[in-house]
């Protein structure tokens, strides 16, 4: 029997989310196989992470928690991705935002609510922005590889991060553990229902709409659109390529930066190291998922977001590193990448040579 | 001198993971397929490795084996990029993301155990030479062994017939098919190669640097190792240079702190990725300038079957 491969022009609806879907079970199928291979029991670890993510309220409500980040950097890396600018570097952008966030509180304290908070917001975003934009300028003017760039400033950030809480910003009172003093209480994003949500649900809900009216509607959209899908052609209809780029990263780095205001303000009310479980990396996947859709990364990082606090039941419950979750979503991206072979392409399994 | 000569035969000892990973990039960058999974695959290479060693008590078979696994691991890219064609970016990320959890989960058991490793084996005669000696061949064989697959490499890539057309692969995958090359297989074979130097550069580090398995031990070498090629113009002697550099940053920053230093530690741990930052913007502004530089021209791009018929 003979395989032949041809391409397809347009592919079923269905597959929009099918393919996800089978990716999704493929890929725990796989992470069951390598459980297994562990001596752990993988229907009983599933179990608990569902139970965990979304078995009640508390649960629920930590799987909304982590959502937040992860939307914010989704849409952050999916931005530049539609213009094929590979932005690797939101786990930085969304440090280098908290940072700035933390030292507007520390700098420029205010006794007002919309004063400190207008202020902690575009400072993350602006320190986000320009994080980013370095990386979109040296791009731009020289053609620097921004994968490395923005992977190397991810190192640096959270370098700088730790020189920061480890040194002139330690809190005095907190007998030698690395955290900043707590946030003054105007300096809180408000939280929710007696849970851990906080306002930085509305800025992911906010920015997945503009981003998706932008992006459509926009002239500016449609050129990133174009430069993404045929640069040459962009080239050729004048589009200003070298803006653009450093346009769009310093956008994306913005939001990403949003997303660590969100972490610092909202969620610990302090700076302390470690308080982003790799949400920048996770983002790729969630922008994959959702094919860069703004919407859809919403659905997906609440997908994500559960499989976060799935990871951390497992941590309490079967003493399973975090790093299982990364081996997860390892596999997950492998099989959406996989399933993408079969958007484009249609398989016909010839019996004998010759047929067509 | 006496302060030179320690710190440059530890910029050579600290470089030579690096250098097997650069050298394994390259390989899988000339025949056109880009593995931005080196950093999840040194760490898979750097457990396999100690596990090995630690259970053999040979740290050559834990090196081989490591090799083994990493060019396996690498059959899944392979497969993804070069079979598929998907996103060869996306795709690397999720082989470092696997690799880098697959990696600590795996080795929970074994952080903390320590192994005999590999010794300095001094060349005998060798190391007598004043400077070069004690800088090049007071080593252990493993750099030896990357000193010879520096040269090897180069003369493979550059003056041989299957040199040739691994880089017509990369080049011109339409052209090299037209010629009868079967680019799929050469893609192939050079994905599992560099995959299984990433993983024996990993192994280095656990079986004959450190003697430990600490998770997340590369700490973005496979990345500075990507930036490396670029760095060195996809030339295996240039890119050595590049290795040695950075080694030589990494060897320099633990002196200073452990010579007890009011700088504080993070900021030297940033040195080595503020030079990567630095070095590759240098190298790409004096691309911008004319000088020939030997990116594949079909880097990063599948290799369709409809291009083909």
């Amino acid at each position: 029997m003979r395989i032949r491969i041809e391409k397809r022009f347009d592919s079923p609806r269905w597959m929009d989310w099918g393919l996800p879907l089978i990716a999704l079970l493929l890929a725990f199928g796989a992470g069951a196989l390598l459980l297994a291979a562990l001596g752990v029991s993988p229907l009983k670890a599933y179990a608990e992470m569902i139970r965990g993510a979304l078995g009640d309220g508390y649960g629920l409500s930590e799987t909304v928690v982590k959502a937040i980040p992860l939307a914010l950097c989704g849409q952050a890396v999916a931005l530049a991705f539609t213009m094929l600018v590979w932005n690797i570097g939101a786990e930085g952008q969304l440090v280098v935002g908290a940072l700035a966030a933390t030292a507007a509180v520390r700098f420029l304290p205010s006794e007002n609510f919309l004063v400190m908070v207008t202020l902690m917001t575009a400072a993350s975003a602006l320190a986000g922005g320009l994080w980013g934009a370095l990386a979109g300028w040296l791009k731009a003017k020289w053609s620097v590889n921004e994968i490395i760039t923005t992977l190397m400033m991810n190192y640096i950030a959270i370098l700088g991060l730790e020189y920061l809480v480890y040194g002139p910003w330690r809190d005095p009172t907190s007998l030698g553990f690395p955290l900043t003093p707590i946030f003054h209480e105007v300096a809180r994003l408000p939280q929710f229902f007696g849970t851990r949500i906080h306002a930085g649900l509305f800025l992911a809900l906010l920015t997945a709409l503009l981003l998706r009216v932008v992006l459509r509607w926009s002239r500016w959209g449609y050129e990133i659109r174009v430069i993404g899908q045929n640069a040459r052609a962009a080239a050729y209809a004048g589009m200003a390529t070298s803006r653009h780029i450093v346009l769009v990263l310093f956008i994306s780095g913005a939001v990403a930066g949003l997303a660590g205001m969100g972490e610092v303000a909202g969620l610990q009310g302090r700076l302390q190291p470690g308080f982003s479980v790799g949400y920048g990396f996770t983002a790729i996947i969630v922008a994959w998922l959702a094919r860069l859709n703004p919407f859809a990364i919403l659905a997906v990082s609440f997908l994500m977001g559960a499989l976060l606090v799935g990871g951390d039941t497992l941590q309490v419950v079967m003493r399973l590193p975090l790093s299982s979750v990364q081996v997860l979503q390892g596999l997950i991206l492998f099989f959406v990448l996989g399933g993408e072979f079969f958007r484009n392409y249609r398989l016909h399994f010839l019996k004998r040579e010759g047929d067509a | 001198m006496d302060l030179l000569v320690p710190i440059l035969a530890a910029a050579v000892r600290s470089g030579t993971p690096i250098l097997y990973a650069t050298l394994g990039e390259i390989i899988t960058e000339k025949s056109g397929v880009m593995n931005l999974g080196i950093e999840g695959v040194m760490l898979v290479g750097a457990l396999t490795g100690f596990g090995v060693t630690y259970h053999s008590a040979s740290p050559w078979l834990g090196l081989a084996v490591a090799f083994g696994v990493g060019a396996a691991l690498c059959a899944i890219h392979a497969f993804l990029c070069v079979t598929l064609g998907v996103n060869q970016v996306v795709c690397g990320l999720a082989l470092t993301m696997f690799g880098t959890g697959a990696s600590s989960l795996v080795g929970r058991s074994l952080v903390g155990e320590t192994i005999e490793g590999m010794r300095a084996f001094p060349l005998p005669g060798l190391s007598e030479i004043p400077l070069l000696g004690p800088v090049l061949f007071n080593q252990d064989a493993m750099v030896y062994l990357s000193f010879g697959l520096v040269f090897l490499l180069w003369f493979f890539l550059l003056h041989t017939r299957p040199g040739l057309k691994l880089r017509a692969v990369g080049e011109s995958p339409i052209a090299a098919a037209a010629a009868g090359i079967s680019v799929p297989t050469v893609r192939w074979m050079a994905t599992l190669f560099g995959g299984g130097l990433a993983a024996l550069g990993g192994a280095y580090l656990s079986v004959v640097n450190s003697h430990m398995w600490v998770e997340q031990m590369t700490s973005g070498r496979g990345w500075i190792a990507v930036a490396l090629v670029i760095f060195g113009i996809w030339h295996p002697l240039r890119s050595a240079l590049g290795a040695y550099l950075f080694g030589g940053v990494g060897a320099l920053q633990l002196r200073v702190q452990a010579a007890g230093t009011s700088i504080p530690a993070p900021l030297l741990l940033m040195l080595p990725y503020v030079l990567t930052v630095v070095v590759l913007t240098g190298i790409s502004i004096r691309k911008g300038k004319g000088i020939l530089l030997g990116a594949p021209a079909a880097l990063g791009l599948p290799f369709h079957r409809e291009d083909r018929d």
